[in-house]
């Protein structure tokens, strides 16, 4: 009896599989390099990474759980806005129902809270993680600038979410944040009311942050996290200290020597 | 038509557009040798989405138990005549309200936020101290000076207006940078000696971020008051 993986590489040999993924079968590093070069999405990465990038230590993979993040949030909410209705008072009747009446639907509810409060965090910690080992240096600058953005894109996200429920905690949290608003010098009350279309927190301000929070901001993210990925490919791969090299260094004696100084000067963790 | 050979013209092309001419310096003290940069590398198909992949399910494996054991908040209908105390904000913006009761909104709601991203935008195009090299690694005594006189403007600043919540993570700070001074001073290159100023200013910040989210979400209750996160109030 053939193995499963045998029969997947004939499903990879057929025309149907074929005209769909343009890399083919074949099991070689030139086919597994294609694979990614060949794939729209995927193209967005590298063929090849360092070794040393991929150890846990090194990025304690912060960007890529805060991604994970942000994929579970896209699925459950999806599926959270197949039972909600973005009116006021109907939403917070919605959200009995999922307690009450949704096959699962206080889980759901739970994964997408939780979730987006561990992106917060998760994004945060990316954030400091790459300053700490210096990978916002140059050529990398712009990459470190996207990320800023989409700092602000998941804080707005994570805020204008949390008037969905129309519970008071939501709507108490959002109108002490929509207050700051207004301080803003001269717009302040005009910026107020551009956000909340009203002059306080109502049902015109839930209808505006639900399309905010399910459309205008989702898509935002989905094109500067493309652009974040592709950055990393473009600006030669996720960075690494070139200290830690030494041992795959070729270099004259006398320079070894004074990098080494250079490295216990001004390394950065 | 002659039947002379076409004169050969060799010429150099000029435009850098059409042919790009890569030059060399060999600058002082290095040699032209060559620096093996090629290091072990992984395919990305399967190794690291392999990798990934494995991360993300892990996180989904953490985050599905919390959702299975911790219910989402869920309180009464919304209603605009009750006013909770206290009002907070999400807790990312607890740092922020904390601040809004001590200085004016303008102050804790615009320019400090606003200064803030400002600051972590400009990071990587500030080309001062690319090397990275300790802040009192080179004149030390200047920069000494320098440093305290800011620490204590900054601490005298937090006195004035009462924040002592944030004068906290401003001292700790101040005093690990004077432990630095001390530790350069007895000639160590390494350690917190060798920290840059980018180093100093990002740990404040992040000191300054989790004390201030931590008292907002955690020490505050009724009219903004001190309170203990494990008494009922």
């Amino acid at each position: 009896m053939k193995p499963i993986s045998a029969y997947f590489e004939e499903l990879r040999t057929t025309r149907a599989w074929r005209s769909v993924f343009r890399s083919g079968p074949g099991g070689t590093r030139l086919h597994s390099a294609l694979v990614v070069q060949q794939n729209i999405f995927l193209h967005l990465f590298a063929t090849k990474a360092r070794k040393r990038v991929m150890s846990f230590r090194a990025t304690w993979y912060l960007g890529a759980l805060s991604f994970g993040t942000f994929l579970i949030l896209v699925v459950t909410g999806v599926l959270l806005m197949l039972y909600y209705h973005p009116s006021a008072p109907q939403a917070y009747a919605d959200m009995k129902d999922l307690q009450f009446v949704v096959s699962s639907g206080v889980f759901l509810r739970n994964l997408h809270r939780w979730s987006a409060h561990a992106m917060v965090f998760l994004v945060f910690a990316h954030m400091f993680k790459v300053f700490y080992r210096g990978a916002y240096r140059p050529p990398r600058e712009f990459n470190w600038v996207i990320g800023v953005i989409l700092l602000l894109t998941t804080l707005l996200l994570s805020y204008t979410g949390y008037l969905l429920p129309w519970d008071q905690l939501a709507y108490w949290a959002v109108t002490v944040g929509s207050n700051i608003a207004s301080a803003v010098p001269l717009f302040g009350q005009d910026i107020r009311y551009l956000l909340l279309g009203g002059h306080q927190v109502n049902a015109n301000a839930l209808l505006r942050f639900y399309v905010l929070h399910c459309v205008v901001l989702p898509i935002a993210a989905v094109l500067l996290i493309a652009v974040h990925f592709w950055r990393i490919r473009k600006d030669g791969g996720l960075y690494v200290p070139e200290a830690a090299a030494g041992e795959n260094t070729l270099a004259p004696a006398g320079a070894a020597a004074e990098d080494a100084g250079a490295a216990t000067r001004g390394g950065t963790p | 038509m002659s039947d002379e050979p076409k004169p050969y013209v060799a010429g150099l092309n000029s435009d850098v557009r059409k042919a790009p001419v890569r030059v060399a310096f060999i600058t002082r003290r290095t040699s032209a040798a060559v620096r093996v940069t090629d290091e072990e590398r992984m395919m990305t198909h399967p190794g690291v989405f392999f990798r990934i992949l494995v991360a993300i399910e892990l996180l989904t494996i953490t985050l599905t138990w919390l959702a299975l054991l911790f219910d989402a908040p869920l309180e009464q209908l919304a209603d605009p005549m009750h006013t909770p105390n206290p009002a907070k904000a999400p807790w990312y913006f607890l740092g922020l309200q904390e601040l809004l009761h001590y200085f004016p909104p303008v102050v804790a709601g615009v320019l400090i936020p606003g200064l803030v991203v400002l600051a972590l935008i400009v990071i990587p195009y500030f080309n001062v101290n690319v090397e990275g090299g300790g802040l009192f690694l080179s004149e030390r005594a200047r920069r000494v000076t320098i440093f305290a006189g800011m620490a204590g403007a900054l601490c005298v600043f937090f006195v004035v207006f009462d924040v002592w919540v944030a004068l906290a993570p401003t001292l700790v700070i101040a005093l690990f940078m004077a432990l630095a001074a001390r530790q350069a001073a007895k000639g160590a290159t390494d350690g917190l000696a060798a920290k840059p100023l980018s180093f100093w200013i990002m740990t404040w910040f992040l000191a300054e971020l989790v004390v201030l989210t931590a008292v907002g979400t955690f020490f505050r209750g009724p009219g903004w008051s001190w309170v203990l996160p494990w008494k009922e109030y």
